[in-house]
């Protein structure tokens, strides 16, 4: 009797206890928000939010201050962009490879070794970026390109959010079923026409999905930029001027010595809600795709 | 009069023609485009690696891994005080997520079942895995740094990251468990046991090599990771290890604790940050360094990385 019952309350305290550790998860989510919320509260009483997202200058740092928040957004899509034109066509050419057309045993090797890319350190690739993309790639090609440039940031986050994309496609072109490949082959199509106009069509929304995580990663990435894309916030589309981003603005006043409090201190918060927002946007646009995607095969 | 023959006719316009042969050839030319794309990716992973290993492998030495960091002097540079700064928050962070990971990854895997709970749960962990990490390190400097006065020490940075790794650890321990076959489950119950002696003596160690690998994987994330801890104020300039030498203190248990609470609560930097600093740097010398320090940390992750894929060759064996 009395053990049946120490066993029920001891099981009873273990279930609790394993619920509040699933439920740190839900505390970090709400205190992100509540940090965000109420810093950038403060700083919402000084500047209007009209000023900040509309305004087409930002120099929180020197006189006259300006707090136009769009030459940051600017930079950090141009870098985002960027890297999506490189990630996107390498990703997707290599999982439609390695799915459709590679032997087992290249596809074991090559895998692994892809995966490897996602594995290193940002501030490694914000060093190649520096020290190889721009002297001995870019310079040669356009000389006129600057130390610090977006295009260079764009190249080494393209490279780091290749794996994601193509691991992601991959997954989503073997998903398809074997069925629709045979009935295209029994048409007489070439693995050309059923790559592209069987796979590629029935895998879209893992496609889409893959490209929208790869979006997110590269927006809210940080090293890399604040290394190779500069310090100079600008509105502009070249991508061989050196440029601010979002997440390297964050960094370079949490390296400076701003004192904590003033209005040039809580721009990192204003900035930063500006970049959780537009991430979380777009991973739940992509969960939503990859659930629909989800409910087709299975 | 017969009809033109057969073979002369031009087709008309909306009739199938195969033209084998020209969409065999686009067929081929497509497969080498993709060939060349799949290379090319892992080409640069080798001209990374190359480029690394040259600019930095004659800086690699004894001194480097022993000398404290300087500003003025490049050629006597080391990273003492970031390996340790590494160390210490790797061990700490393993300490506060791996715990928690696991509880919360059993409670959804195994308790919870379908509830609206844990569905909320579940989604929750995933988009926090897609929240950048630098909006983590604003959370850890708010609440950790300022709110809790841990200041810029290493707990605090060791809370931040723990919070950071957190997702991950959930994400790969809840796919060792639900590998675990459940006729293993439901033969435990069979028997009698309750439901935590069933997890605890038969899903847990079975689903122990997966849970390992996904955490060393998500420690070694957790050690390449910069931007939090530069929010949180680690410093790129630190010529000292957290809570200095064990040998400065009494050999007894207060020595010892006095040498944890001193730590804890040091200012510290890590190998990432002191390699951004030497990238940041104009001086060729330091890119050199920056070199180095990066072939020290690539050295390390691949230590970790191999110990996680031997696990999981030593799982595979072990199920056959």
């Amino acid at each position: 009797m009395l053990r049946g019952a120490l066993r029920k309350a001891r099981e009873a305290a273990i279930h609790g206890l394993l619920l509040i550790c699933a439920a740190v998860s839900i505390v970090t989510t709400v205190a992100i928000i509540a940090v965000l919320l109420s810093e950038s509260a403060g700083f919402f009483k000084q500047v209007s939010p009209l000023d900040f997202f509309l305004g087409t200058r930002w120099a929180p740092l020197l006189e006259p201050r300006s707090f136009g928040v769009l030459p940051l957004i600017c930079g950090t899509f141009l870098v985002a962009g960027g890297a999506l034109l490189v990630a996107v066509p390498a990703g997707l050419a290599t999982a439609v490879f390695l799915s459709e057309y590679a032997p087992n045993w290249f596809r074991q090797v090559a895998k692994p070794v892809l995966e490897i890319l996602a594995g290193i350190p940002t501030v490694v690739y914000g060093y190649f970026a520096l020290v190889f993309v721009t002297p001995h790639v870019l310079k040669p090609l356009w000389p006129q390109t600057e130390i610090f440039n977006a295009a260079s940031a764009a190249i080494v986050v393209g490279i780091m959010t290749l794996p994601t994309i193509c691991s992601l496609c991959d997954d989503a072109l073997r998903a398809v079923p074997r069925s629709l490949r045979e009935a295209a082959y029994a048409l007489s199509a070439t693995k050309l026409e059923v790559s592209t106009r069987i796979v590629l069509p029935g895998a879209l929304s893992g496609v889409v999905a893959a490209v929208l995580l790869a979006l997110a990663r590269a927006i809210g990435e940080t090293m890399a930029v604040a290394l190779a894309a500069g310090m100079t916030p600008k509105l502009t589309l070249n991508p061989l001027e050196s440029i601010q981003t979002m997440t390297a603005y964050i960094v370079q006043v949490s390296m400076g010595d701003t004192p904590a409090g003033t209005l040039e201190y809580q721009t990192i918060f204003s900035v930063g809600s500006t970049l959780f927002a537009i991430t979380l946007a777009v991973n739940l646009i992509a969960h939503r795709v990859l659930r629909r995607f989800r409910e087709v095969y299975e | 009069m017969s009809a033109a023959p057969l073979h002369s006719r031009t087709p008309p316009p909306d009739v199938f023609r195969p033209r084998l042969a020209l969409r065999r050839r686009l067929g081929a030319a497509f497969a080498a485009f993709c060939l060349l794309l799949t290379l090319g990716a892992l080409g640069v992973l080798f001209v990374l690696l190359a480029q690394v290993l040259l600019a930095g492998w004659p800086w690699v030495s004894r001194k480097f891994i022993a000398n404290m960091p300087s500003v003025l002097t490049p050629e006597q540079a080391g990273m003492k005080s970031a390996i340790y700064g590494t160390l210490w928050l790797a061990v700490l962070t393993g300490l506060f997520s791996v715990p928690v990971g696991l509880g919360a990854a059993i409670y959804l895997e195994e308790y919870a079942g379908r509830s609206r709970l844990a569905r909320f749960i579940q989604f929750n962990i995933a988009n926090l895995a897609g929240v950048p990490s630098i909006v983590y390190g604003m959370l850890g400097l708010a609440v950790f740094v300022r709110w809790l006065r841990c200041d810029r020490s290493v707990l605090s940075g060791a809370l931040t990251m723990s919070l950071l790794v957190l997702p991950v650890i959930i994400i790969a321990s809840r796919e060792a468990l639900a590998a675990v076959p459940s006729s293993i489950r439901q033969a435990a119950f069979a028997l009698g046991a309750t439901r935590w002696q069933t997890v605890r003596h038969h899903v847990l160690p079975a689903a122990l090599p997966g849970m390992m690998t996904g955490i060393i994987l998500a420690l070694s994330r957790g050690i390449g990771e910069t931007a939090p801890l530069i929010l949180i104020g680690a410093l790129s300039y630190v010529p000292f290890v957290p809570g200095g030498p064990l040998s400065d203190y009494p050999l007894t248990s207060t020595g010892l604790r006095q040498w944890l609470s001193t730590a804890l609560f040091d200012q510290f930097t890590v190998m990432p940050i002191q390699i951004y600093d030497w990238v940041a740097r104009p001086q060729p010398e330091f890119h050199h360094l920056a070199a180095a320090g990066i072939i020290v940390l690539l050295g390390v992750l691949l230590g970790m990385n191999a110990t996680a894929v031997a696990i999981r060759a030593w799982q595979q064996r072990r199920r056959t």
